[in-house]
């Protein structure tokens, strides 16, 4: 049991300061007695002497400078627990809101966790079969990667992150070693219900954790909710072996409630108003992905994100960018042509793919499918382009058939829609279909034995008939 | 005195009150002693930073100085070795203490219990003057380790034990220095990481670091002892380009330095440079590398070090008379651990809340890359490659704009060649090497005499297409009249023949001097030839149909590195298919 302390000194936004407090270490969670009755939690983010300033979860209306008592709890911010978690529902702070009651600490942890180790991590090497064409012959997810979602608003990205976890599971089929875990920061009240119901239509409920920040829930909770997600995925991944799959939304709330945190601060701002150390903190949630040496369990994390403006220099997808191991972006033109998923492959990239794919792990030609792919698809842009200025009946035969291959590479390829799953076999065998309706010249990228072997014009259309015909 | 903790803020703290505490100097932090460096002294604090988490420290816990500033551990040991920014081992971290890294682990950078076979070189009544080699060891297979006096020591051997197996810590030569202070000389010395290395001259750079990369060679080349910068967005290929040029680049050590950047990218890097080989040796390239891991999620006070620490290390070895080439992954990374901790102390920030000394700390890291004679005659160098990752790609910013006036060698990543999956995405227009006119006598005597001919004529080439582009963007490329034409097709083949490079492809990942003057020479006869051809009003059209052009441009595939006589056949080649369109 703490020191209990009478009254505080100073309110300032989130914070409040309190004198005479003594033995008290850094990070140390208070917790705040209001009016003898409604209590709140804090933790202490700097001590000078005898001043404590500690930062108040729950926001600090209605605190004066005498109606509260104060006790430190002499530990860091930690969260309970076990193995029930799974199937469980959270506050960002980590408390229950199912009305289920307290969760049985097997095990505590402090939430902000400890770097890992580089050494003790294990490059991460096998894919996740998503089933979805553009993520997993061009974008390949790969165990133990941290994937970003770059989205705008009103883009399906909570569509996408459904399909890809629905789907994951299924493929993943080692059942029982597969579990969620949900962060939502700042969604809004149907987003998070929309999450749940699609949960549990795929049967996965019992499998999820959640921790729900609504947009309208304090802000300081709304930092804390990552941490809480991460901790517990930690947890599963690591003591109980499990293949944890985090998926974060929305990181751009999330930042802005760090502005806002350290704009009340009077903290000296970096750009667009973000906290200089803005990276660094990201850093500290994206770093938690991972696979470590020794272990049965791994995290991957998909983080989904929206561009204010679908302005991917903003600072947070920027920075999200540098830290993370490659991005799916969200192409509003897209999908305003109806395409879905609208997964512009150009500006998407995925860092681990290259050592995840090909022999012994998807296909021998994968890499090759893929690269030519992306050229191809590179050249559809320009020409498009050129036929923007000149008209498309002008162009060259070679940049018509770049326009043909463009539409069906969209329509097809990328645009399969919420329902279908597409094997790895079929995705690189649609993959050839569409490269067989270019003229042999312009496979530049290819190996001519590669090209002998699976350059079929006759066959093409066929495969590419029966993948629209699945698609509905 | 016993200083005590007054306030915490993040990773600085005070202490009120009088103190013995040097500016600079090195301190242990609090009952986990944490490791902390003095950043300020006012007239009642003394500001610290600290190098790891302060989550539990409380007030009034002790700070104990060290009596001298941060330093590094330097000696036998280093080499295959992976250290935090403040140059804690993390391997034998993880033994110890399992995957995360706790606060204030003690464990000393070098393995103290490891037995070297040391070859004693000096003798009693020997004159040892600073930076002289007293004897050496076999450090890994590649690397023979030269044990040298500390560069601020001198004086007399009056005692000397025979060559022999010794530990780290075994006082091998007793040493009288001219005030008659007697010296125990073991196998290590320390050096602070702030401060430079002595030596005796700077040489001017006047031979290239080859890294079998052509654009870098061939275009923009770096020389021994240079400085570069490889700025680009992300997914632009700064770290692939670094562990290229760090795997096959002729330096006989590299200090690779994961600055702020992704934990998997050092497991990869760890994995690659134990995997790979050497072609020269036969050994894993691993036995010549250092590498200094500070990722992103750990302590970003270590972070700022970091650099630091691994330049130190880049001169120790260079003093030893090596080529040693440094990676610094990400200089950005670096800045922003400037600019975090410029804010805690509530500095007057400059441009985008970087604090004003962040020029004079970049020219200061810049600066200690150099071509040298070493304080005991060898020569070495430490060549310097950092990567700036400017926020939202935008090069303008205060990184970036300072880095450019501390290098000499600039390679910009270009985003949207990356989109169009070329690489090394390495722009043309954009990069430059000011070594260039520096290194072509060494092209002269080494590689070719129409070297840097042949090399400004593929520059032009490629200016020329830029400017076409302007226009073929608004009117379509059939328009052009045809010996434009021929400049557009012969710079396809320079850029998809020549500057793409396949790091994946076992001949292309690295590509010899010759196959690279071979390859341009090669271009550059079927350009001439072919606007023979033009003048004599025959269209680009018929040339292109021969698919000569294609042809070249896979030549990267089709000739090996171990049959560059190949490479001659193409002459005739050209001259065959351009007979059949005359």
């Amino acid at each position: 049991m703490g020191l209990q302390l009478l009254g505080l000194s100073e309110v300032s936004g989130s914070l409040i300061a309190i004198d005479n407090a003594q033995d008290i270490a850094n990070e140390e969670v208070v917790e705040i007695l209001v009016d003898g009755k409604n209590k709140r939690f804090g933790r202490v983010v700097k001590i000078e002497g005898e001043k404590a300033m500690i930062q108040v979860f729950e926001g600090t209306s209605g605190l004066s400078k005498n109606n509260t008592k104060t006790r430190f709890l002499g530990h860091p911010m930690e969260i309970a627990l076990s193995k029930e978690i799974l199937g469980r529902t959270f506050n960002g702070a980590g408390r229950p809101i199912d009305g289920l009651g307290e969760v049985y600490a097997h095990h505590k942890a402090n939430i902000n966790g400890k770097p890992l180790n580089p050494i003790a991590r294990k490059y991460p090497r096998n894919y996740i079969n998503t089933g979805i064409s553009a993520i997993d012959g061009l974008n390949t997810l790969i165990r133990g990667q941290k994937l970003p979602i770059f989205s705008g608003s009103g883009l399906p990205h909570d569509k996408l992150a459904v399909q890809i976890v629905s789907q994951a599971q299924i493929a993943e089929d080692e059942g029982k070693n597969f579990g969620i875990v949900f962060g939502a920061m700042g969604v809004k009240n149907d987003v998070a219900a929309y999450f749940r119901r699609s949960f549990e239509e795929t049967g996965v409920m019992e499998k999820v954790c959640m921790f729900i920040n609504l947009s309208n829930d304090p802000i300081i909770e709304r930092t804390l909710a990552p941490r809480c997600a991460l901790t517990a995925a930690e947890y599963l991944a690591y003591e109980l072996d499990m293949h944890i799959l985090v998926i974060l939304t929305d990181m751009t709330s999330y930042c802005e409630a760090l502005r806002e945190f350290s704009s009340s601060n009077g903290e000296i701002p970096g750009r667009k108003g973000y906290p200089g150390y803005l990276y660094s903190d990201l850093a500290s949630l994206y770093e938690r992905a991972g696979i470590v040496e020794g272990k049965n369990g791994s995290i991957t994390q998909i983080p989904i994100l929206t561009m204010p403006n679908d302005d991917i220099t903003h600072p947070v997808p920027d920075l999200t960018g540098y830290i993370t191991e490659g991005q799916i972006v969200l192409d509003r033109s897209l999908y305003q042509n109806g395409i879905y998923p609208p997964i512009g492959c150009l500006m998407s990239l995925s860092r681990l793919m290259k050592d995840g794919i090909g022999e012994g792990y998807t296909r021998s030609d994968h890499s090759d499918i893929a690269n030519q792919l992306f050229a191809s698809y590179a050249k559809v842009m320009e020409a498009r382009s050129l036929a923007s200025v000149i008209g498309e009946d002008e162009l060259s035969d070679l940049d018509k058939s770049y326009i043909a291959f463009g539409l069906t590479f969209e329509k097809i390829f990328v645009g399969q829609g919420f329902k279908a799953q597409r094997s790895m076999q079929e995705t690189l065998n649609l993959g050839w279909a569409l490269l067989s309706t270019l003229p042999l010249s312009a496979l530049d990228r290819l190996d001519p034995e590669l090209i002998k072997a699976n350059y079929s014009p006759s066959t093409a259309q066929r495969i590419i008939d029966l993948a629209i015909s699945e698609g509905k | 005195m016993e200083n005590k903790i007054y306030s915490i803020n993040g990773p600085v703290i005070t202490i009120k009150g009088e103190t013995d505490l040097m500016m600079m100097e090195m301190v242990y932090v609090g009952n986990d002693r944490l490791l902390g460096e003095v950043i300020g002294i006012e007239r009642n604090e003394t500001i610290i930073q600290v190098y790891e988490t302060t989550t539990g420290l409380k007030i009034n816990e002790p700070v104990i100085g060290s009596k001298s500033p941060l330093s590094c551990v330097l000696g036998p040991g280093l080499m295959s070795n992976t250290y935090d920014g403040i140059q804690r081992p993390l391997k034998a971290i993880a033994d110890r203490y399992g995957a995360f890294i706790d606060a204030g682990s003690d464990i000393l950078p070098l393995d103290i219990n490891k037995v070297w076979d040391v070859e004693v070189s000096v003798k009693v009544d020997d004159r040892l003057e600073g930076g002289q080699i007293y004897a050496q060891c076999q450090e890994t297979a590649l690397i023979k380790h030269k044990l040298m006096l500390a560069p601020d020591l001198c004086g007399i051997v009056i005692d000397v034990k025979p060559s022999g197996l010794y530990k780290i810590n075994d006082v091998i030569i007793k040493l009288k220095d001219d005030n008659g202070k007697i010296h125990d000389i073991d196998l290590t010395q320390k050096w602070p990481i702030r401060h430079a290395r002595p030596i005796k001259d700077r040489k001017t750079l006047n031979m290239p670091l080859a890294t079998g990369q052509r654009v870098i060679d061939t275009l923009f080349a770096i020389a021994k002892g240079g400085a570069a910068a490889v700025p680009g967005g992300f997914g632009a290929g700064k770290t692939m380009t670094q562990h290229q040029i760090a795997k096959w680049c002729d330096a006989d050590i590299i200090v690779y330095v994961g600055c702020g950047e992704r934990g998997n990218e050092m497991t990869q890097a760890l994995e690659e440079f134990s995997e790979l080989i050497d072609p020269k040796s036969q050994r894993p390239l691993l036995e010549r590398t250092i590498l200094i891991a500070n990722t992103s999620n750990m302590p970003v006070a270590a972070r700022e070090a970091s650099i630091y620490t691994g330049v130190t290390m880049a001169e120790y070895y260079r003093d030893m008379g090596y080529h040693v080439a440094l990676m610094a992954d990400s200089t950005s990374r670096w800045a922003e651990a400037l600019r975090e901790i410029s804010g805690r102390l509530e500095e007057m920030p400059a441009e985008e809340g970087f604090p004003a000394y962040l020029p004079s700390r970049l020219s200061q890291f810049y600066e200690r890359a150099g071509y040298v004679d070493t304080l005991n005659d060898q020569q070495g160098s430490v060549t310097i490659i950092g990567a700036v990752s400017p926020q939202g790609g935008d090069f303008s910013e205060p990184v970036t704009q300072n880095t450019k006036r501390f290098v000499r060698c600039f390679w910009a990543l270009d985003k949207s060649l990356a989109y169009a999956r070329h690489f090394p995405a390495i722009n043309w227009t954009s990069s430059y090497s000011e070594y260039i006119d520096d290194l072509a006598r060494w092209y002269n005597e080494n590689v070719a005499r129409d070297f840097t001919s042949l090399r400004a004529e593929m520059v032009k080439i490629l200016h020329e297409e830029s400017a076409l582009n302007e226009i073929v963007k608004l009117i379509g490329a059939d328009i052009l009249p045809d010996d434009q034409k021929l400049t557009m097709e012969i710079a396809r083949c320079v850029r998809v023949g020549f500057l793409q490079q396949n790091a994946f492809h076992p001949d292309d990942t690295y590509v010899p001097y010759e196959k690279q003057y071979k390859m341009m020479k090669i271009i550059d006869y079927l350009y001439k030839e072919a606007k023979t051809l033009i003048n004599k009003k025959i269209p680009t059209r018929l040339i292109a149909e021969t698919g000569i052009f294609d042809r070249i441009i896979k030549i990267k595939y089709d000739v090996s590195n171990d049959h560059l006589e190949l490479l001659d056949e193409y002459f005739h080649e050209i001259d065959q298919a351009l007979a059949k369109v005359e």
